[in-house]
């Protein structure tokens, strides 16, 4: 199995600005002084060692992340604005003449996390099926707004695809696309839905826009079974503790300390920080990195637990 | 978990010894609150000795939290000292530093929290 995040960004897209651009120009070329960049292998390699906020970015696009597996099933978690890029790399791979089935999870129904389905080109293809799994009730009906004038030239009735809405129970898995799926309630404003993911012995867990009260035992025990030894967590980290627990109590988001606490519990293998704070800039999230990994060596106790952070374009093998 | 309480003045110090986590976070939160409806302007400082204090979890900073929240409205000073290193690096990385007034010796905290109250200048 293999994950592709097309989309990592919180709350809105962040694009990057001009000004971050060239401060990380300015990092990268004081950082070449008295460095011989002759060949481009060289500077490849230099390029390699700079830390990932000078050689890159975690990116803008919101939540939209990809599950493959080796049977070319078409899986994604949400439509935030990444699946502008990932419907592009579809056509691109199948071209408009291989009609492909797409199933679609979806975390909830705020914008950040629909807002990509206006731009999603295998929907105006047809003999495409785009299946569009949730649990919320009101599913079609925030795609058939979003759609609407005065908001959308294109009426969601002219989409060529094929577009079904499933309803899903929390807590009730499913097997689809040779998955075996189990939707999980969250708190979040209006709820949210995660998602745990297993096929041929792996498991991904895909939890975003979730809070979480971790005094009360049973939530952080149902929390810890549904990432029970998953190979991979993606995590809603938006915040600081801190934040989490005073002005933005009750936002619907969770912070980086959390996410180990219940990959600790839970003996998950891998935690994933993602939906990041737009506001925060690629050193502010490099720094939360940093940190979130002294956390996990001070207080591990057992397996360690990998961290890492969520940037589009990012793929991990599991 | 275990709680102490000494007063020192108009300080109460409250020594919490062991860890606080999901599991009796809740505990801690009812030892603690008879002691915070003191917490307030002209009344008692609290001062959190957490010299044995091994390991404190989301769930135990929250309590922390809520704590701060309430002396503050109440126009009280709350305050930790005597920190260990680990948890130390954990209010660090969850920004609780800058929640609470940090003391390396419970002594200081409780001279700070014994003097007058400065009044704002101009
Ligand atoms: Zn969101
Ligand atoms: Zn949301």
């Amino acid at each position: 199995m293999q994950i592709r995040f097309w989309g990592t960004r919180g709350s809105l897209p962040a694009p990057l600005t001009t000004d971050a651009i060239r401060v990380k120009l300015a990092a990268a070329l004081t950082a070449a002084q008295n460095v011989r960049l002759e060949t481009p292998a060289a500077i490849d390699d230099f390029i390699a060692q700079l830390p990932f906020s000078v050689s890159g970015t975690f990116g803008g696009d919101s939540s939209c992340v990809e599950i493959i597996d080796n049977e070319d099933n078409h899986v994604i978690c949400d439509l935030g604005s990444g699946a502008r890029r990932y419907g592009a790399e579809m056509l691109r791979r199948h071209g408009p003449e291989q009609p492909q089935t797409y199933h679609v999870f979806m975390s909830h129904l705020h914008w950040d996390h629909i807002m990509g389905f206006p731009f999603f080109t295998p929907a105006f293809i047809p003999g495409n099926r785009i299946l569009i799994h949730g649990c919320h009730p009101n599913l079609e009906a925030a795609f058939r707004r979003q759609h609407g004038a005065p908001s959308f030239p294109v009426d969601f009735n002219q989409l060529p695809a094929s577009i079904e809405f499933v309803q899903l129970q929390p807590g009730v898995s499913a097997d689809i696309a040779g998955y075996r799926i189990t939707p999980l309630l969250q708190r979040h404003a209006g709820d949210s839905s995660g998602y745990r993911f297993e096929k041929t012995g792996k498991c991904v867990v895909y939890s975003t826009d979730s809070e979480h009260r971790t005094e009360n035992t049973r939530e952080t025990e149902a929390f810890a079974a549904f990432f029970r030894n998953a190979d991979l967590v993606i995590f809603d980290a938006m915040y600081s503790l801190a934040d989490a627990v005073s002005v933005k109590e009750d936002w619907g988001h969770s912070s980086n300390i959390i996410g180990v606490e219940l990959c600790q519990l839970a003996g998950a293998k891998r935690l994933c920080l993602f939906h990041h704070e737009p506001v925060f800039g690629d050193i502010q999230l490099e720094d939360i990195l940093r940190q979130t990994r002294r956390l996990e060596e001070i207080t591990r106790d057992g397996a360690p637990l990998e961290i890492i952070s969520a940037w589009d374009g990012l793929v991990v093998d599991l | 978990m275990e709680v102490g309480v000494e007063r020192r003045g108009n300080a109460r110090v409250i020594a919490v010894k062991g860890r606080i986590d999901h599991l009796n976070a809740s505990a801690f939160h009812e030892q603690l609150t008879p002691h915070l409806q003191h917490c307030r302007s002209n009344g008692d400082g609290i001062v959190l000795d957490l010299s044995a204090l091994d390991y404190i979890s989301s769930a135990g900073l929250r309590i922390f939290m809520m704590a701060a929240k309430q002396a503050r409205a109440q126009g009280g000073r709350i305050a930790v000292a005597q920190m260990q290193a680990l948890v130390q690096e954990i209010f660090e990385i969850s920004h609780f530093h800058l929640v609470y007034e940090i003391f390396t010796t419970t002594d200081e905290a409780v001279a700070a929290l014994n003097r007058q109250p400065e009044t704002a200048g101009t």
